[in-house]
C-alpha cells in the first residue's frame, strides 16, 4: 500500500532520518516505536508532506505504484492518508462540522454529514457542544485526541497514522478511543499507531513492530517486540 | 404590515417614492476637471438646490481649500485635485461596454457569480434598474409608517426642513478636509428618517436604493432615528465596485435620539485604485445605540474611523471592523468613542488581516469627559499577518478625563502558522482555502453580526483574495 525508499528527511540543516526504507501493506496495523526524538513523528509527517520538512533526491515515497513524494499534503489525503496529530491545533473560528465539509468538498449532504459527526461523536464520548465550538478551542487532552479520531472515522482514509494518540489521555478516554480504532481496522486500511506504550497495542495488536532510532529502523518483530520494549527499554537494541 | 410596527404614524411623511428612483435623465451633464466655486455653485444649480445649500457648498469649498491634508494617516501625496470629475450625471446610454472593464475585475465578477444586470450595474455600464419590482414591495411597507428612505438629492427638494436641520451640523465642514470637499461637491446618497416608534424590521439597502448617481464619489448619507425607533441600513456589496474615479470621500451623520437604535453595516470592496476617505459619525442620545459595522476589503487607502458620540446617559456605541490589506493597500481604519455623559459605554472590536506586503493600521480614540463617570470602555484589536512582508499597526489613543472609569483594552498580532495550514491540508484541504478558513475563522466574531448574505459573500471574497485571484 505504502512503501518507503531510502528516505532521507531533514528540517534546515539538521538530518532527522537518514536512508530508511520499509513497507507498509494493506490491511495490516504497524506500531512504530522508539525513544523521544528518534524521528517517529518526522516519518509520520514526511509521509503526510509538511512543507518543512524536505527529502533528499532520491528518496521515494510509493503510493499503491504512484510516486507521491512531491506531492502536496492535500493531494496525499486525497489519495487516503491521513494523519493524527500528537498535538492538534486551535483553530479559531472554526469548527469540526465547518472543517469537515470543506474537507469531504460537498461528498456528503450538510445534515448528513452532520449527523454522522454526532453518532462518531457519541461513540467516541465527545460532548456534543464539542461539535459546534471552535475546534479544540479550551478541549482537553483527551477531546482533542478524540476529535482527532473523529475527523479519522468521518474521512475514513485508507491509510491511517495516529501519531501519539494515546499520550495525554486519560485511562477511561485511551479505552474509548483505542475500541473504537480497532472498529475502524479493516482488510483495506493500513493502520500506523506510533506510540510509547504498549497499552493501545492491546487493543490494536500489530502485525509489525517498527523500531526507529537515532533516525534509523534498528528493529522490525511481532507484536512481542513491543512488550519486551515496554518491560526492558531501547538499551538492548543496538 | 409584519415587516414593521408603528407606534407612532405620521400622515405628513407620506411622499412618492418613484421620484428618487426614476431612470436618469436623458441629457447629458458634463463639467471639466477639477474644482472651483463655479463648479461647485454649477452642481447646486443643476441640482435646482435652495439657497441655504448652494450657500452651504460654498462656503464648504473655501474650508477645503484653507484645509490642510491629514498627515497623521496613510500616504495620500497622490491625491490630484484637479483631475477629478466632481459632478457627472449618467445617460440613457451606455458610457461604456462590459467588454471594456478590466480583465481581473470581470473575473471576479464570473467567480463570485454575479448575475449579469448586477455586474452591469455594479461596473457601473448600465443605468439599467432590475430590482424595481422588489423594492416596490419594501417600499410600500415604508410608506405606510412614514420611513423615508430616498437618494440625498431628492431629500433635499422634498423634505427640505428635516434636511436642513440636521444636515452638515454633525460632520461640520471644517471638520475635516475631506469632510469639507464632501460638503462642497457632494450628490447621491441616502436619506433615512425613521418617526418615533417605528422599527424598522428589514434592513435598508442602498443597494435598492439605484439611481444615476449611485456611487457617485462625494455621497452624503443622513439618517435620523426618532425616540424609540429602530433601523438598521446596508450599504455596498462584496463584488468590486469598478470605477475610474480614484477618490470617494463620503460623509456619514447619524442621529440617534433617546432609546433609539441605529446599526450601519458596510461591505465595501472598492476596486483598487481608489482613495476611499469617509467620514462617519453618529449621535447617541439618552439609552441610544448605536452600532457601525464595516468592512473594508477593497481600495488602494482607505481612512476610515466610525465615530459614536455618546451624549446622552446610558447611550451605547459599538464599532466592528474588518480591514483586509493585500499588494500595495493600506487600510487606516478605527473607531473614535466620544464618552460624554454618565453611564455610557462603548465596544470596539476591529480584526486586521494583510496579505502580500499589504498594510493595515488600527487607529482608535476613546475620549471620556469628565462628566462621563461611570463610563465603561472595552476595546479589542486583532491583527493577522499571513506572509513577512505585510505589516500592521496599532495606534490606540485614550483620553480619560474621569476617575471612575473601566477600561479594557486587548490587541493581538498573530501570524497564521504553517501548523495551521498544515494540519488543515492534511484533511484534504488546498493551501488557497485553508488559509481562507483560517482568515475567515479569524474575522468570525465580526462577519456573525453580518446579514447571512453578505457574510457568505465576504467569505467568498476572502476565499478568492487568498487564491491571488482578485485584482
Amino acid at each position: 500500500m505504502l512503501q518507503i525508499k531510502n528516505l532521507t528527511v531533514s528540517i534546515g540543516e539538521k538530518e532527522i532520518l537518514h536512508d530508511i526504507s520499509t513497507t507498509f501493506e494493506k490491511g495490516k496495523i504497524y506500531a512504530i516505536m522508539g525513544p523521544n526524538g528518534s524521528g517517529k513523528s518526522t516519518l509520520a509527517s514526511a509521509i503526510m508532506g509538511h512543507p518543512l520538512f524536505t527529502i533528499s533526491k532520491d528518496s521515494k515515497i510509493l503510493f499503491g505504484n504512484e510516486e507521491i513524494q512531491e506531492e502536496e499534503a492535500h493531494l496525499r489525503s486525497k489519495r487516503g492518508i491521513f494523519l493524527t496529530f500528537q498535538a492538534p491545533l486551535t483553530l479559531s473560528g472554526i469548527n469540526v462540522f465547518q472543517l469537515m465539509r470543506v474537507a469531504l468538498e460537498g461528498k456528503l449532504d450538510p445534515l448528513a454529514l452532520k449527523n454522522k459527526i454526532k453518532d462518531l461523536a457519541k461513540k467516541l464520548k465527545i460532548k456534543e457542544e464539542l461539535i459546534s465550538r471552535a475546534l479544540n478551542d479550551g478541549f482537553s487532552g483527551g477531546e482533542k485526541k478524540k476529535m482527532e479520531v473523529l475527523q479519522a472515522a468521518v474521512i475514513e482514509p485508507a491509510f491511517l497514522m495516529l501519531d501519539e494518540i494515546d499520550t495525554g489521555v486519560d485511562i477511561d478516554s485511551l479505552k474509548t478511543i483505542a475500541e473504537f480504532l480497532a472498529e475502524m481496522k479493516s482488510k483495506d486500511r493500513t493502520i500506523v499507531i506510533i506510540t510509547h506504550y504498549n497499552r493501545i497495542l492491546k487493543y490494536l495488536m500489530p502485525d509489525e513492530v517498527v523500531v526507529i532510532i537515532d533516525g534509523h529502523i534498528k528493529q522490525k518483530g511481532s507484536a512481542d517486540l513491543s512488550q519486551k520494549i515496554e518491560s526492558e527499554g531501547y538499551g538492548w537494541i543496538q | 404590515m409584519d415587516t414593521m410596527t408603528n407606534k407612532n404614524t405620521s400622515d405628513n411623511l407620506q411622499f412618492d417614492y418613484k421620484y428618487g428612483f426614476s431612470m436618469p435623465d436623458t441629457s447629458v451633464i458634463k463639467i471639466d476637471k477639477g474644482i472651483s466655486e463655479d463648479v461647485v455653485r454649477y452642481i447646486s444649480s443643476v441640482k435646482n438646490e435652495p439657497q441655504w445649500m448652494t450657500d452651504l457648498r460654498v462656503k464648504s469649498y473655501k474650508i477645503f481649500l484653507e484645509k490642510s491634508m491629514p498627515d497623521w494617516g496613510a500616504d495620500l501625496s497622490h491625491i490630484d485635485f484637479d483631475n477629478i470629475t466632481y459632478f457627472a450625471r449618467a445617460t440613457n446610454e451606455q458610457l461604456s461596454s462590459w467588454e471594456d472593464l478590466p480583465e481581473e475585475i470581470k473575473n471576479t465578477y464570473d467567480r463570485i457569480g454575479v448575475p449579469e444586470a448586477e455586474r452591469n450595474f455594479l461596473a457601473g455600464v448600465s443605468a439599467q434598474y432590475d430590482s424595481e419590482v422588489v423594492y416596490e414591495s419594501v417600499k410600500k411597507e415604508l410608506d405606510k409608517v412614514g420611513v423615508i428612505f430616498c437618494d440625498m438629492d431628492t431629500a433635499v427638494q422634498k423634505y427640505p426642513d428635516i434636511v436642513q436641520e440636521y444636515f452638515s451640523t454633525l460632520i461640520p465642514p471644517h471638520d475635516n478636509k475631506f469632510a469639507a470637499l464632501n460638503t462642497a461637491a457632494w450628490s447621491g446618497g441616502s436619506f433615512v428618517y425613521v418617526p418615533k416608534g417605528v422599527e424598522v424590521k428589514l434592513p435598508l439597502q442602498a443597494y435598492f436604493r439605484i439611481n444615476s448617481e449611485r456611487f457617485g464619489q462625494f455621497e452624503r448619507t443622513l439618517i435620523v432615528a426618532e425616540e424609540d425607533s429602530s433601523v438598521h441600513y446596508i450599504e455596498g456589496c462584496t463584488a468590486p465596485i469598478y470605477t475610474t474615479d480614484s477618490l470617494h470621500a463620503a460623509v456619514v451623520e447619524i442621529f440617534i435620539k433617546p432609546r433609539a437604535k441605529v446599526r450601519y453595516t458596510t461591505v465595501q470592496n472598492w476596486s483598487n485604485n481608489v482613495y476611499n476617505l469617509v467620514t462617519k459619525r453618529a449621535k447617541a442620545e439618552d439609552h441610544a445605540l448605536m452600532e457601525w459595522i464595516d468592512c473594508n476589503i477593497g481600495s488602494k487607502v482607505t481612512m476610515k474611523y466610525p465615530s459614536v458620540y455618546l451624549v446622552g446617559p446610558y447611550a451605547r456605541g459599538e464599532v466592528l471592523s474588518i480591514a483586509y490589506a493585500g499588494a500595495g493597500q493600506h487600510q487606516d481604519a478605527g473607531a473614535k468613542m466620544l464618552h460624554m455623559a454618565p453611564h455610557t459605554s462603548s465596544r470596539i472590536i476591529s480584526k486586521s488581516i494583510s496579505k502580500a506586503g499589504g498594510r493595515t493600521s488600527y487607529r482608535g480614540l476613546i475620549t471620556v469627559t469628565p462628566e462621563a463617570t461611570d463610563a465603561k470602555v472595552y476595546v479589542s484589536c486583532d491583527a493577522l499577518l499571513l506572509d513577512e512582508e505585510s505589516r500592521s499597526d496599532t495606534y490606540p489613543y485614550m483620553k480619560i478625563k474621569n476617575s471612575e472609569v473601566e477600561v479594557q483594552h486587548e490587541a493581538t498580532v498573530e501570524k497564521i502558522g504553517e501548523e495551521k495550514i498544515f494540519f488543515l491540508m492534511s484533511r484534504g484541504i488546498d493551501k488557497a482555502s485553508a488559509e481562507g478558513m483560517l482568515v475567515n475563522g479569524f474575522i468570525e466574531p465580526v462577519t456573525k453580526e453580518i446579514p447571512l448574505e453578505y457574510s457568505v459573500e465576504l467569505n467568498r471574497l476572502i476565499h478568492l483574495e487568498m487564491a491571488g485571484s482578485v485584482g
